[in-house]
C-alpha cells in the first residue's frame, strides 16, 4: 500500500507540474487545469484508500474514542459539504465577481492549512509528528492564519462589505512591523517551550496575533492593488500548505504547496511588472491612495448627451473603446459589442484597448469580453494600442477610470504615479461614460475629465450604450 | 533527521520547479493562472482528511472536519471557477 500511495502522490505531483506549464499558453490552458484537477482527484482518492488501511490499525488501539463508522461519516460528510458549497459558489458566481471568488477560496485554503497545523499541536495524531515538527506546526499556523484573515479582508473589500479605500491610522506601519515581530517571537517561544501548558497558551496567542496581522496587512491597501495582494496571499497559502506537508511528513503536500508558493510568487512579480508597481511598496510603503492632489485640478468637466456622442461616433473613422470595471458591473458587454458591430457596418474601425489590469484583475476584462462574444482580434493590449490613440477620432471610455488618469504620468504625489496607463488623452475626442462624479477605485480624481477634449456622459454604462445604439441607428 | 532532510530536499527542489514553471505568460492568462494555482494549494485537503480520519480526540476531529470543509471548497470551487474562465477563451473568433 505504501508503494502505491507514494507512486500515486508522484503521479499527482506530475499532473500539477505539467498542468501549470500548460496553463501558460491560451491553447492548452483548459486542458492543463483539468489535468491538475485529475491529479488532485487521484491524491484525494488514494488518501481515502490509505485511510481505510490505517484505520484497521487504529481499531486495535483502545485509547481511541471514535468508531470507524463515525470517522468515515466525519470524513465523507466534510468532503461532501465542502464540495457542494464550493461547487455551488463556483457555478453561480458572476464573471464580474471572479476576483472575490478567488480571494475567498484562497482564504479557506489558508484557513485549512492553519487548522491542520493547529490539529498537529492540539493532539498529535498518528500521522503528525509532534516535537520534532513543532517548528512546522508554528510556521504553518502563522502563515495559514495570515492568508486566511488577509484573504477575507480582501474579499470584503472587493465585495464592497468593507471600504475599498485604504484604511489606515497614524503609526500603522510601525504597529504592523511590531505585530509581525511579536507574532514570530511568540512562535519561537512556543518552539522553545515545546508541548507544555504554557506553550499551549502562547500558541493560542500566536494564532490570534497572526490572524490580526493578516487583517492589518490588507486593510491599508487600496483597491487598485488588490489583485497583487490576492496573488501574493495565494503564494503564501501554497507555502502554508507545503509546511503542513512537514507536519504530516507527506510529500504530495510539500510538492504541490511549494509549486504554488514559488509559481505564485513569480506570477505576483509579473503582475507588479504589468502595473509598474513594486511589490515591497504595495505591501509596506505606499499604503494605498491618499487624498490625491485635489488642489491642482483646473477647469471643469463638460457634460454631453447621447445624441451628440452618437453623431461623433457615426462619422468617425477610427474609434477605440476603453472598457473598465463599470462596464462589467452594468453587464454592458453585449450592448457594447452590438454598438461596435453597428459602427463597423458604417465603415468605422472599432478596436478595444485593454489595460493589463482592466476590471479587477489582470486579464479579467478579456474574460468578460470573450463572454460577450467580442472577437479576440479586436482586443488590443496596452503596448499595442497606445501608439494608435493619436490617430483615433474618438476614444470611448466606458466605466474605466484610474487606468486612463494622466496623473499617473505627471503627478509624482499621486498614489497611482508610475502606473502605465492608456494614452486616452492623446485621442482627438474623448468621451467618458460614467455613472456619476465619484472617484475610481484608487479613490482619486481623474485629470482626464478636466481635459478640454473630454466630454462626460453621466449614465449607467448599459443604459448609455443602449441609447447610443438607438441614436446611431437614427444618424 | 534523515526523514527531515528528505522532506527539505523535496521542498527545495519543488520550489525551483515552481519558479521555472511560470515563463512569459500573456496578461490574459494571469487571472486564470492565479485561480488555477489557487485550486492546487487545496491539496491541504489530503492533510485534513488524515487529521479528521485518524483523530484520537474530539478537538482534533472537529478541527480536522473544519479543515476538510474549507479545503474541499478551495479545491472544488477553485477548479470549477478556473474552468469557467478558460471556457471563455475556447470560442474561436469567426473568420480567423
Amino acid at each position: 500500500m505504501l508503494i502505491v500511495l507514494a507512486l500515486s502522490y508522484l503521479a499527482a505531483s506530475i499532473c500539477f507540474i505539467v498542468g501549470i506549464k500548460w496553463m501558460n499558453h491560451p491553447a492548452t490552458a483548459r486542458t492543463g487545469n483539468r489535468l491538475s484537477a485529475l491529479g488532485m482527484t487521484l491524491a484525494v482518492v488514494i488518501t481515502m484508500l490509505n485511510l481505510a488501511v490505517a484505520q484497521q490499525d487504529l481499531v486495535k488501539d483502545a485509547s481511541v474514542l471514535w468508531s470507524p463508522q463515525t470517522r468515515w461519516a466525519l470524513v465523507l460528510g466534510g468532503l461532501v459539504l465542502g464540495t457542494v458549497i464550493g461547487g455551488v459558489m463556483a457555478k453561480t458566481v458572476k464573471m464580474t465577481d471572479m476576483p472575490q471568488a478567488v480571494a475567498i477560496f484562497n482564504g479557506l485554503g489558508g484557513g485549512a492549512a492553519a487548522a491542520v497545523s493547529v490539529a498537529g499541536k492540539v493532539a498529535p495524531t498518528p500521522g503528525a509528528h509532534g516535537e520534532e515538527m513543532l517548528w512546522s506546526i508554528v510556521l504553518g499556523t502563522i502563515i495559514g492564519s495570515i492568508t486566511f484573515a488577509g484573504s477575507l479582508i480582501a474579499f470584503g473589500k472587493l465585495q464592497g462589505l468593507i471600504s475599498g479605500k485604504p484604511v489606515t491610522f497614524p503609526g500603522m506601519r510601525l504597529f504592523n512591523n511590531l505585530l509581525i515581530l511579536v507574532t514570530l517571537g511568540l512562535g519561537v517561544w512556543v518552539m522553545v517551550l515545546g508541548h507544555d501548558p504554557i506553550g499551549d497558551k502562547v500558541f493560542i496567542l500566536t494564532l490570534v496575533l497572526a490572524n490580526l496581522f493578516g487583517i492589518m496587512l490588507v486593510l491599508p491597501i487600496g483597491g487598485a492593488d488588490m489583485p497583487v495582494v490576492i496573488s501574493l496571499l495565494n503564494s503564501f497559502t501554497g507555502t502554508a500548505a507545503a509546511i503542513t506537508g512537514f507536519v504530516l511528513q507527506n510529500n504530495v503536500l510539500i510538492i504541490a504547496g511549494a509549486l504554488v508558493g514559488a509559481s505564485g510568487f513569480i506570477l505576483t512579480m509579473l503582475m507588479c511588472k504589468a502595473m509598474n508597481r513594486n511589490l515591497w511598496n504595495v505591501m509596506f510603503v505606499d499604503f494605498g491612495g491618499g487624498g490625491g492632489s485635489a488642489g491642482t485640478i483646473e477647469g471643469s468637466q463638460q457634460e454631453t448627451s447621447a445624441e451628440d456622442v452618437a453623431v461623433m461616433l457615426a462619422y468617425a473613422s477610427r474609434v477605440i473603446i476603453v472598457p473598465g470595471y463599470g462596464l462589467a458591473v452594468a453587464q454592458a458587454q453585449h450592448a457594447v459589442q452590438e454598438m461596435a458591430v453597428l459602427l463597423e457596418k458604417r465603415g468605422v474601425s472599432v478596436k478595444y484597448a485593454i489595460h493589463p489590469v482592466a476590471g479587477r484583475m489582470p486579464g479579467h476584462m478579456n474574460v468578460l469580453l470573450a463572454e460577450a462574444n467580442v472577437p479576440y482580434s479586436l482586443l488590443y493590449d496596452m503596448e499595442d494600442i497606445n501608439s494608435e490613440f493619436e490617430q483615433a477620432d474618438v476614444a470611448l471610455v466606458i466605466g474605466a477610470n484610474d487606468v486612463t488618469n494622466p496623473a499617473a504620468r505627471t503627478d509624482t504625489s499621486s498614489p497611482i504615479y508610475g502606473m502605465p496607463i492608456l494614452d486616452v488623452d492623446k485621442a482627438k475626442n474623448i468621451v467618458v461614460v460614467k455613472r456619476g462624479k465619484g472617484t475610481g477605485y484608487a479613490g482619486i480624481e481623474n485629470l482626464l475629465y478636466y481635459n478640454p477634449k473630454c466630454k462626460m456622459l453621466f449614465a449607467d454604462a448599459k443604459a448609455a450604450v443602449s441609447s447610443l445604439i438607438a441614436e446611431v441607428q437614427h444618424v | 533527521m534523515a526523514v527531515m532532510i528528505n522532506l527539505v530536499t523535496v521542498f527545495v527542489l519543488a520550489v525551483f520547479v515552481g519558479f521555472e514553471l511560470i515563463s512569459k505568460v500573456p496578461p490574459t492568462l494571469h487571472t486564470p493562472l492565479m485561480s488555477g494555482t489557487n485550486a492546487i494549494h487545496g491539496i491541504v485537503l489530503v492533510g485534513a482528511i488524515l487529521i479528521a480520519g485518524l483523530a484520537h480526540d474530539n478537538t482534533s476531529a472537529i478541527i480536522g472536519f473544519i479543515a476538510m470543509v474549507f479545503a474541499a471548497v478551495n479545491v472544488v470551487g477553485g477548479y470549477i471557477v478556473t474552468d469557467r474562465m478558460l471556457e471563455m477563451f475556447k470560442k474561436k473568433p469567426e473568420g480567423n
